[in-house]
């Protein structure tokens, strides 16, 4: 966070509104196919708080936050239970994939009425956990390695990505971003969903990220709007009220607004094009892109030439 | 030739994974174990995987014409028109296409389908082939009852269209549907056979897989459902689709419960000639149920009479002559006087809220055209509402009778079923553009959530006709008269019945209550069915 300047605060103005990122495109630019999931709300969650001191964990040194690192190793098992800690990222995944799909496709000209489009990419999902958008990556055709901090994450993904010969060829390390910079890999899209919001120094990452991605390569990032609106939804109301995560999951000092994001991709030499919004509808119970960016958000950028 | 593609991408890829292994930390190779075999074994692997005949990403139990048309709306779409599909049926006409000739008679079985569904039809590329064959557009559709109170003219031009539905033979939607699969390059396999087991394990702790890929390795994990069929083949699939009727042997063996009722009424169905051509379906509410006359192209019209169990076996076993005769008694005179424009206060006393009056509204009451002769065998078939509490679980779903069998009243019960082939289809590719497993359950509960509120509504309003006229008591007949009035002159109304009746709208809810009372009758009562039937069958 200290990276970020004063001025880039100063940014943080009417969050949601279009107008404030006039070069981005937007949801509504676009007739993407839009892909609502179903869901209702209930789990139990496990007292990471509790938990948390107890654990000694085993984690890659890196710009991370260790406490961090520690919650999610905590309920690493659960990751594939739909009805579990992680059921808002089991069903806000279609709708990031479709996001994904688009922007992709568009970008790299693959046929998006194909059902493997990815086919020939080489994708890396930083911060995969158990693996829930590595798999359906693979599925739709990429070549994906998946890297998490936490050693139980990554064990996890490769037994469940084991279970079907579709996906048993994605590559899971247990490592970060910055380490798969020192060992110059390169990838045609990095993608980092739900995940900037957990580590310590966004403007790192964001130029890890960068330094991953080729010259017009693809960068994806989604995460939480650092507004009041996502203080209400995202912490007040999926941690203490519909118990959907457990509680400590998200600090909402560490979200980023997309103005901010937009700049300190820009500093990575990542031209945001493309973003949308993920909306809740309490009453059918679906997630759906729009316009709406102020509680969680997408973005889509190519890296320039530049650096 | 995919195979080739497929094999060479992926020894690619496994070439790729050799040198990429290098790259990773240490921690990561220890712990990927199981991964780490050379490139060539898993490509054989994946070779025998691929090579497997008897595992098939859906397989659809019964290839009736909900089923023939789920497979041809996979086989027409482009994300899907990969998918390995099995058909298991063992209904000998999907083997063999032996042509329908013009001179055939008339099949009694025949299914009213709406505009919605023709659409479908077409965009699956199977219209065609219904045109090629005998079938009958209908613009016009006069409703009344023997009271003699009222009645409701529907005219396609009311809403700008074309047609209000078109009378097709349920041999001719079938054969169009096979007809249109053999014109595709669809990989598809009929099993001539029955279901007699199907078998499904629950996801494997992931410690105890064993990393191969093998079908029954698959199957050990819960990635497949295993069936098995009469005939001792056995198969593998992603996701199986019951959609073998009213009695599904899939939604037996799934566990599925059902909620239903049956009515004590049976339908009595026919072909009759005339000696011109109709061109308008015609539906008499009767004493003891409705009587229907639905063009089917050429001279012929097809009945479908409502009455009670007894009733139904006199008309099948009386003589043909006098069997006509009952027909045109009760499409004229018989049981009550023709309806008068003029009888309840006119149409005058619902110009105000006319607006822009419909052109159905001018038109005065006709009365059907006779019927000359029988043409075909009579049919007799009991009623019965039945509805799955469920429609989908981990790689099953239900999709038409085998999920909800309705009132047959106004030949809605197939367009349901093809609107849960067309969802399915469309659910299955959304499923695959973003990569999801198609047998995955968040997935197919999307089907479910999109298609239960339509049918229950539909079961509810066809079992609210059926409830309003098994009582002849006379205030509620001037009701049910006003109620038809009512549609007759109030032009949203009617134009908001006829979108309905089109499959149009999909879950209109203000309609329940409209076309209840337009209807068909004593609103109160009906709407208490309505929420009497959707407080029971369980959402």
């Amino acid at each position: 966070m200290s990276s970020i300047s004063k001025a880039t605060r100063q940014l943080r103005i009417l969050n949601g509104c279009k107008n404030s990122l006039p070069n981005v495109r937007f949801f509504s630019d676009y007739s993407l196919p839009r892909q609502p999931i179903s869901s209702a709300a209930t789990n139990s969650s496990p007292n990471i708080a509790k938990t948390l001191d107890q654990l000694n964990m085993n984690v890659v040194p890196s710009s991370l936050k260790h406490t961090e690192l520690a919650k999610f190793s905590v309920i690493a098992d659960t990751w594939w239970d739909p009805e579990g800690p992680f059921k808002p990222l089991h069903i806000i995944n279609s709708t990031r994939l479709a996001f994904i799909r688009s922007t992709l496709c568009r970008h790299f000209r693959k046929d998006s009425y194909c059902a493997r489009p990815f086919e020939g990419l080489n994708i890396v999902d930083v911060g995969c956990g158990g693996g829930i958008l590595s798999e359906p990556l693979a599925r739709m055709g990429a070549t994906v390695t998946g890297i998490d901090a936490v050693e139980k994450n990554i064990k996890i993904a490769r037994l469940h990505a084991g279970l079907d010969p579709e996906t048993s060829n994605i590559e899971y390390c247990y490592t970060t971003a910055e380490k798969l910079v020192e060992e110059q890999r390169k990838f045609d899209a990095v993608i980092a969903s739900e995940v900037i919001e957990h580590v310590a120094d966004p403007a790192e990452f964001c130029k890890s990220l960068a330094a991953l991605t080729v010259t017009d390569g693809a960068t994806v990032i989604s995460t939480i709007n650092h507004s009041m609106r996502a203080y209400a939804t995202a912490i007040v109301a999926a941690e203490y009220i519909l118990h959907w995560v457990p509680k400590g999951t998200h600090q909402w000092s560490s979200f980023l607004t997309p103005e901010e994001l937009v700049l300190i991709l820009q500093r990575a030499s990542i031209d945001v094009k493309e973003m949308a919004g993920f909306v809740y509808n309490p009453l059918t119970g679906r997630w759906s892109l729009s316009d709406d960016i102020s509680v969680n958000f997408i973005a889509f950028g190519t890296k320039s030439s530049q650096q | 030739m995919n195979r080739v593609i497929a094999r060479r991408i992926y020894v690619n890829i496994s070439g790729l994974r050799v040198i990429r292994k290098s790259f990773c930390s240490d921690a990561a190779a220890k712990v990927s174990g199981a991964n780490c075999d050379p490139p060539s074994t898993e490509s054989e692997v994946k070779q025998s995987f691929i090579n497997n005949d008897h595992q098939y990403d859906v397989a659809i139990v019964g290839g009736g014409m909900v089923g023939m048309a789920l497979a041809c709306s996979l086989a027409s779409t482009p994300l899907t028109k990969h998918l390995n599909v099995a058909i298991i049926d063992s209904n000998p006409a999907l083997g063999k296409l032996d042509s329908i000739k013009k001179e055939d008679p008339p099949d009694p079985r025949v299914s009213t389908v709406t505009p919605a569904t023709i659409s479908f039809f077409k965009d699956v590329g199977a219209w065609q082939y219904v045109e090629q064959h005998r079938h009958a557009y209908f613009d016009k559709m006069q409703v009344w009852d023997y009271t003699g109170f009222g009645y409701t003219r529907y005219n396609a031009r009311d809403v700008n269209k074309e047609v209000l539905g078109c009378v097709v033979e349920n041999k001719v939607l079938h054969r169009s549907l096979l007809l249109r699969m053999q014109n595709t390059d669809f990989r598809k396999t009929i099993y001539p056979s029955r279901l007699t087991s199907m078998a499904l394990l629950p996801s494997s702790s992931p410690v105890n897989a064993d990393g191969t890929s093998s079908t029954t390795s698959l199957f050990t994990r819960g990635r497949l459902a295993k069936l098995e069929l009469s005939d001792g083949n056995s198969l593998y699939a992603k996701l199986v689709v019951g959609a073998d009727g009213g009695k599904s042997r899939v939604r037996e063996l799934a566990g599925f419960k059902t909620t239903g009722w049956s009515y004590s009424q049976n339908a009595i169905i026919c072909t009759i000639e005339h000696a011109n051509e109709n061109h308008c379906a015609w539906q008499r509410f009767l004493p003891a149920g409705p009587i229907a006359l639905l063009p089917i192209g050429d001279n012929f019209s097809n009945i479908v009479w409502t009455m009670n169990p007894k009733e139904a076996s006199d008309c099948k076993l009386m003589n043909e002559d006098d069997f006509v005769k009952t027909v045109n008694h009760a499409l004229d005179y018989g049981y009550g006087p023709h309806p008068k424009s003029s009888s309840l206060g006119s149409a005058d006393m619902w110009s105000w809220l006319q607006g822009d009056a419909t052109i159905s509204a001018r038109e005065h009451f006709e009365v059907p055209p006779k019927v000359i002769k029988l043409a075909s065998e009579r049919m007799v078939f009991p009623l019965s509402l039945k509805h799955a509490n469920d429609y989908v679980s981990k790689r099953v779903v239900l999709i038409g009778d085998a999920a909800h069998t309705v009132h047959p009243l106004a030949g809605q019960g197939v367009n349901l079923g093809f609107g849960d082939a067309s969802t399915v289809s469309k659910i299955i590719a959304e499923g695959i553009a973003v990569g999801a497993d198609i047998g995955e359950v968040s997935l197919l509960r999307k089907y479910e959530a999109e298609r239960k509120p339509a049918n229950i509504v539909m079961m509810a309003v066809l079992d609210g006709f059926q409830k309003a006229y098994s009582v002849d008591f006379g205030p509620l007949n001037i009701l049910r008269a006003a109620a038809f009035n009512s549609a007759q002159y109030i032009s949203p109304l009617k134009r908001s019945i006829i979108s309905y009746a089109s499959g149009e709208q999909r879950l209109p809810l203000p309609l329940p209550l409209f076309s209840v009372i337009s209807g068909f009758g004593e609103s109160k009562r009906l709407e208490v069915t309505t929420c009497y039937i959707l407080g029971r069958l369980k959402f």
